[in-house]
C-alpha cells in the first residue's frame, strides 16, 4: 500500500510526475527539475517532506538518553529552539541514520529522521530508551514543508500569523521557533537559506497554496537531490549506511569528541578507528569534461580504486559532480570510469555551491 | 497529446527514423521519450563510421536522473552525429523531431525500415501504455 502525504492532491493538481520513494507517492518534478533547481538557488522553492518521520522525545531523562543515543552532543543545545545535525550509530560505529534534533524546551526534544529508515530507527530508539525517563511519540499526523532559497523566508513569513513574523525572521540558522502548533526552523537540505516548517497535516494544503500565491515554486525530489549534492550534503543509504562510519563519510564534524567522558553508542568503535587510522576517505568529485557522474561508478585514484556514492549533473556548475569513497592513501591523478572509459576528474572539497555561489574552482 | 509526425517510422523503444533525401536515415527519440526522461543534460553520440545492427545500443541520453540507451532502429553505417547536442542537449527536449535528432545511419537494407511502426501504430502503442 503506497503512502501519501497530506499534500498529494496539491501535487497531482499541479501536474507533478509522481514516483515511488520508499513506499511514498512523491513528486519527482512538476515539469522541469532544472528550472526548479534554479528557482531555489535564485529565488524560492518548496518541497513536500512530510514523508519524513518526526519523533518527539519527552521526559526528565530525554537529555541523557539522547546524549547516549547520538554521536553529536545535544548538550550543546543551550537555548530552546536550537537544532543539531547528527548521526545515530550502531555499536560498530556504522551509521543507522542521520537526523536533526531540535531542543524545544527542558525535557522536550524533537528528532526528524529519514522516511526509508523509519522502522529500524524507531525500533533502535525504543530499544535504547530502557533505563531512561523518556517517552517517544511518533508524530505521523504532522506535515513538513521545506521552503528554500534566498527569498524563501520573506515569502514564507507572509503565511505566518502577523504577530509571529518578526520573531520568525529573527531566528538564526539552526534555530527554530514554535508558532502555535507550527515549528518554523531555519534549516534545510539545499545549501540555501530558508525554513523547514512542521505543521499539522490538515493545515498543510492551505499553507502550500498560500506559499504558491506568495511566489514560492513547488519543487520535486529531483531538484532536492541535485541541490543537496551541490551543497555537499550526504544522502542516507546512498553516501553512508550501517557499514560506514561518520569518519569515512565526511561527517567527522558531526561527532562530538568532547567531553571525553561522554559515552555514546559507537564511540568505542570510532575511537579505535581514529587510533588505528580511518581506512577510507570521503571526497568530492568534479568531472573535467563532458559526461554525467553516477553512483557506483569506479573512481581510479593514484593506483587505488574507490566508488562514487552520489553523482549527478550540477545545474549551477553546468558540470558533472559527485561524492565518493576512496582508500585513505589515494592521491594524485583521478579518473572516473564511465561506460568503460576513464574520464579525468578532480578531487574537490564540498560544498560545490552554497548560498547561490560556486564554492569550488572549475 | 501532441500529433505524431506522419512521415516518420517508430520503434517500441520510442525512437523515430526519418529517410533523408540523400538516402541516409536520421534517428531521434520521440516526444513521449523525452518527456519521460525529463531534462536532458548529456548526449553520448555514436562513433561516426562505425557499423551497427538493428537493435544495437549506439548512443546514450542522460537526464539529470538517469542514463538511457538509444537503440538503432536499423542496421548500417553511422554517417553523422548531431554536433549541436554537445553544447545544447536540451534541444532534444525542445525539438525532439527536428533539431534534436541524434545520429544518422546509411542503411544496409531498406526493408528494415518497413518493419518499423507508422505513426498510427506507434500512437496505438502509446495509448496502450497509457
Amino acid at each position: 500500500m503506497q503512502q501519501r502525504t497530506p499534500l498529494y492532491e496539491c501535487h497531482v493538481a499541479a501536474n507533478a510526475r509522481i514516483v515511488d520513494f520508499g513506499g511514498w507517492d512523491m513528486p519527482l518534478h512538476y515539469g522541469s527539475q532544472i528550472d526548479e533547481h534554479h528557482a531555489v538557488r535564485r529565488d524560492a522553492g518548496m518541497f513536500d517532506v512530510s514523508h519524513m518521520t518526526v519523533v518527539d522525545l519527552e521526559g526528565a531523562g530525554a537529555l541523557p538518553y539522547l546524549q547516549n543515543l547520538l554521536a553529536n552532543d545535544v548538550a550543546k543545545l543551550k537555548t530552546p529552539g536550537r537544532a543539531l545535525y547528527t548521526c545515530m550509530l550502531n555499536d560498530a560505529g556504522g551509521i543507522i541514520d542521520d537526523l536533526i534534533v531540535y531542543f524545544l524546551g527542558p525535557g522536550r526534544f524533537r528528532a526528524v529522521v529519514n522516511a526509508a529508515t523509519r522502522d529500524k530507527d524507531l525500533a533502535w530508539m525504543r530499544q535504547h530508551s530502557a533505563g531512561f525517563d523518556v517517552a517517544l511519540t511518533e508524530r505521523a499526523e504532522l506535515a513538513m514543508i521545506a521552503v528554500q532559497g534566498p527569498t524563501a523566508r520573506e515569502r514564507a513569513a507572509q503565511v505566518l500569523p502577523e504577530d509571529a513574523r518578526e520573531a520568525a525572521l529573527a531566528a538564526k540558522p539552526f534555530h527554530a521557533l514554535e508558532v502555535g502548533d507550527w515549528l518554523v526552523a531555519r534549516t534545510g537540505y539545499t545549501g540555501e537559506d530558508g525554513w523547514e516548517i512542521t505543521l499539522p497535516g490538515d493545515a498543510a494544503a492551505d499553507a502550500w497554496l498560500r506559499l504558491v500565491e506568495h511566489g514560492v515554486r513547488p519543487c520535486g525530489l529531483g531538484a532536492r537531490d541535485t541541490l543537496r549534492l551541490e551543497a555537499g550534503m550526504n544522502l542516507y543509504g546512498t553516501d553512508m549506511d550501517e557499514t560506514t562510519s561518520p569518519l569515512e563519510s565526511g561527517l567527522d564534524w558531526t561527532v562530538a569528541w568532547e567531553p571525553a567522558e561522554r559515552s555514546f553508542i559507537g564511540r568505542a568503535a570510532l575511537d579505535a578507528q581514529r587510533e588505528h587510522g580511518v581506512p577510507r576517505k570521503f571526497v568530492g568529485l568534479l568531472l573535467e569534461g563532458r559526461g554525467v557522474v553516477r553512483g557506483h561508478q569506479k573512481i581510479l585514484f593514484g593506483g587505488h580504486e574507490g566508488e562514487v556514492t552520489s553523482g549527478t549533473f550540477s545545474p549551477t556548475l553546468g558540470r558533472a559532480i559527485g561524492m565518493g569513497r576512496v582508500p585513505a592513501a589515494a592521491s594524485g591523478e583521478c579518473h572516473i570510469e564511465i561506460r568503460g572509459k576513464k574520464l579525468p576528474a578532480k578531487i574537490v572539497a564540498p560544498p560545490f555551491v552554497r548560498n547561490g555561489k560556486i564554492r569550488i574552482e572549475l | 497529446m501532441s500529433e505524431l509526425p506522419g512521415d516518420l517510422k517508430y520503434t517500441k523503444d520510442h525512437e523515430w527514423a526519418r529517410v533523408e533525401d540523400d538516402g541516409t536515415v536520421k534517428i531521434g527519440i520521440t516526444d513521449h521519450a523525452q518527456t519521460a526522461l525529463g531534462d536532458l543534460v548529456y548526449i553520448e553520440p555514436p562513433e561516426i563510421g562505425s557499423t551497427v545492427a538493428a537493435g544495437d545500443s549506439c548512443a546514450v541520453v542522460e537526464s539529470v536522473k538517469a542514463a538511457s540507451d538509444v537503440y538503432s532502429p536499423i542496421g548500417g553505417e553511422i554517417t553523422a552525429a548531431n554536433e549541436l547536442l554537445a553544447d545544447a542537449p536540451e534541444t532534444v527536449n525542445q525539438d525532439p523531431y527536428g533539431d534534436g535528432w541524434l545520429f544518422a545511419v546509411r542503411p544496409d537494407d531498406n526493408a528494415e525500415l518497413d518493419a518499423l511502426m507508422d505513426a498510427d501504430a506507434y500512437q496505438a502503442l502509446l495509448d496502450e501504455e497509457g
